[in-house]
This record gives structure tokens, sequence and C-alpha cells, in this order.
């Protein structure tokens, strides 16, 4: 594993994309903000601008209205760039799969690294992946 | 080949990355013990550093490509060179010369004029609105900074050297040991608090307003060379203000604990005011500098004047 490897690893900016999301997701990552679970000593810190990010996290299903949206992000972003899907929603696109103006699970439009299941899924969960996701 | 030396190594480019680096983790390390959090590890601004160096840079379709480029080199620059300044005559290595406060004033304004010039080259209308900003708290600080510095001056006798300042100093005790030395350190850290856009001055980089603002469109390598004028900068400005108004730093026996107690202690009290502050709009911190700052300045420089 090489010094550039290494350091990406150590730190990593997360950008965060809402799709069509009930927020219930959202709240939870922004838990892993906080004192509790502090991601900021993995050296994640949540940025403004999808040109520092380093993860692309997309929570919620995708619709025909963001579809665009996501692919534009996603080619605007400095790669490397991984990819995490939050929630059933992003995993599966949950119970708005069969709506009709359901435009596909996140895997469908962008090529993702890591998915992590639930409903939403506990910041636990979100930092179990990441760990998981790191040590591939 | 001694110049080169002094701009690359020592107290240049290398020397202040490292200083820089390490003040800047204490202010986050700071920030998030405060928060009741863990925090980073120590040598996360190095990591940052490599990890941008590595990625992509991208220059937008819109942007004005070589001035976009160009623009963090040009703070770096400014960054190091002022830091050259200042630490020459602070470290004994030279007397440095008549009118080098005056230089080093306008050397500390260029990190900040090259962010307004990346934004505004970068073609994103996000960034422009937080270059606009910048450029008026810009208007705001400077002239009270000036105000500060005429102040030094007279106290200092009329010398513009910053060799005779910390000499003055160091024989016949430290300026903020008086009055107008007091009420002149007030001013001075409100704009250094600008001149590093921290919190409550932070309205041109507003993360969840402007998405990043002058910052919105650097990536990569211009990103990597942004933070890195951002981490010297956290050294030059605190030395800068221990110069002027602390005494200076010297460097024999038990002084050097102090020289470093006085650094830590600016970065602890510039982080403490960026925890306990809300930003402030652009007429707020207008008016914030162009009436109070100004004013207790003012008063100040009548008080030198008296000799107080």
């Amino acid at each position: 594993m090489g010094l550039t490897d290494y350091c990406f690893k150590k730190s990593l900016w997360l950008f965060h994309f809402a799709g069509a999301s009930c927020n219930n997701c959202d709240i939870e990552l922004l838990d892993c903000l906080t004192p509790r679970y502090d991601v900021e000593r993995f050296g994640m810190v949540l940025v403004g601008s999808v040109r520092h990010a380093d993860v692309l996290v997309v929570s919620g299903s995708i619709n025909q209205k963001c579809r665009s949206r996501l692919l534009t992000i996603y080619e605007q972003a400095p790669k490397p760039l991984l990819v995490i899907a939050v929630g059933a929603c992003g995993c599966t696109g949950g119970i708005f799969a069969e709506g009709n103006t359901f435009a596909g699970p996140v895997d469908s439009i962008i090529p993702v690294d890591l998915y992590i299941p639930g409903c939403p899924p506990k910041p636990e969960a979100f930092l179990a992946g990441i760990v998981k996701l790191l040590n591939k | 080949m001694a110049q080169v030396f002094y701009f690359f190594i020592f107290p240049g480019l290398l020397f202040a990355s490292v200083a820089g680096g390490f003040l800047s983790w204490f202010d986050r390390k700071l920030t998030a013990r405060l928060q009741f959090r863990v925090g980073p590890p120590m040598l996360q601004p190095f990591y940052d550093f490599v990890k941008l160096l590595a990625k992509e840079t991208i220059v937008s379709s819109e942007a004005a490509k070589s001035l976009f480029l160009m623009a963090p080199v040009f703070a770096v620059t400014g960054a190091c060179l002022s830091c050259v300044l200042i630490f020459i005559p602070v470290f004994g290595i030279g007397n440095g010369f008549q009118g080098d406060l005056i230089v080093i004033f306008y050397l500390m304004m260029v990190p900040t004029i090259s962010y307004i010039i990346g934004a505004l080259a970068s073609g994103n209308p996000l960034s422009n609105l937080g270059a606009s900003r910048e450029i008026k708290l810009l208007i705001g600080y400077e002239f009270s900074m000036l105000l500060v510095l005429a102040a030094i001056i007279l106290k200092a006798g009329n010398t513009v050297s910053i060799h005779d300042i910390i000499l003055l100093q160091q024989q016949e005790g430290a300026f903020i040991g008086s009055l107008s030395g007091v009420l002149l350190f007030i001013p001075l850290m409100m704009c250094v608090q600008a001149k590093l856009a921290f919190v409550p001055f932070d309205l041109a980089d507003a993360e969840t307003e402007i998405a990043g603002g002058i910052f919105l469109e650097f990536s990569g390598l211009t990103l990597a060379l942004a933070k890195l004028a951002k981490y010297i900068m956290m050294l030059v400005l605190p030395s800068f203000v221990i110069v002027v108004l602390l005494g200076g730093f010297r460097l024999d026996g038990i002084h050097i604990l102090w020289s470093l107690l006085k650094l830590i202690g600016l970065v602890l009290l510039i982080t403490l005011v960026r925890n306990t502050n809300p930003r402030l709009t652009v007429g707020q911190s207008l008016r914030f500098f162009f009436i109070w700052m100004n004013l207790i300045a003012v008063v100040a420089i009548l008080l030198a004047y008296a000799g107080l």
C-alpha cells in the first residue's frame, strides 16, 4: 500500500447527496458527526462542494428528476471517488421500487462501492460499513 | 543561494508548513475537545495535503484556466514570503530592512487576494458571490489593521523595522503592557480572525450557505495549495501579533518555552472566539470593523500619542 493510498484512507471527505429521501437516513448520517460517534477522529469531514469530495454518499430512492442530477454530480467529482448507497431506498429502491417515477436504484446509474442497508441504518452500521470498505 | 534556502527550507516553505500544519491540527483538535469530541489525529493536515495532491484537478470549462491554476501558487508564495520576512529578524538570521513592517502588511494580504482572483476566475456563480463578500470584508478589516500598525509605529518611535520594534520591546517591556497596547490587541486579533476566515468572519467560504464559497471550484492540486497557504497563515498571523505587540520571540534558555506558549495561547484565543460565535453577515462585519474596531484603534492612537 503506497503513501497516497494510506493518506486517502486516513482523510475521507464526505459529500452528501440526498435523492428523493424521506430524510431519515440523512439524519442518521449527521448523527455520525455528533460527539457520540465523531467520525472526525478518522479524518472524515462533511464538505459543502463535490469538488472536494472523496466519498459520495447517496441516500434515498432516485426518481426521474434526480437521476440526471446524480449523474452530473458524479461526473463533477474528482476521481478517485468512492460511492456509498445508504438505506433500503438507496440500495434497492425499497418501498418506492414499484413507483411510476422511480428511476432505478443507485447502482443502475453510477457504480457503487458500498451498500449500507437499513431503514434507516444506524450510525454504527454506517461506521462498520466504512471500516469494511477501507480494509478491503 | 542563501535566499533560496530561506525561502524553501527555513524559515520559509518547509518550516512554515510543518509548524502551520501543527497549529492547524491544534485548532481542529481543540475545536473537537470543546464540542466533547475526540478530534483528528496529529498527522491529519499531512494526510489531507498528500491525499489532495494525489487527486484529480478539475478545471471548469467556464474558468479562465491559467489564472485559476496560478492563484493558489500566488497564495503560497505570498504566505511564504511574509513568513520569511517575519522570522528572519525574529530568529536573528538577519536584521531585516527599514520598512519591512509595511512590506509584510501587504504580503499578508496576498493569499486573500489570490483566493479572490481564483474564485473570480473559476466561473462559478457561488464562488463569485464568495469573492465579492471577501472583497467587502477585506475593505473592512484592512483599514483597521492599518490604523493598528500606525499606532504601533508611533509607539515604537517612528520606526518601521521589525527588528527595531522587537529590540525596543525587549528593552522596555512589551507594548501590550501599556493601556494603548491592550486596546490595540483587540482590533488586531479581530483582523487576524478575519484574515484567517474563521467564524464569525467566514462569510466568504460559508459551507452551509454558499457551499464552500471561494474554495468551491478548487480541487486536487489547487485545493492542496490553498490549504497549504492556510496552514502557513495559521503560523504567520499569530507570529505577527506576537512580534508587534507581545514582545517577539526570544530563543535563549527558558524564553523558548515562553515564546511557544505565546504562540499556542494566541491560537487558543482564536479557536475560542471561533467556537463561541455565530457567522456575521456582510453588513454586520463591516459595521463591526468600520465603527467599533476603528474607534478602538483611533482611541489607542490618541493614547499612544499621549504616551500611555
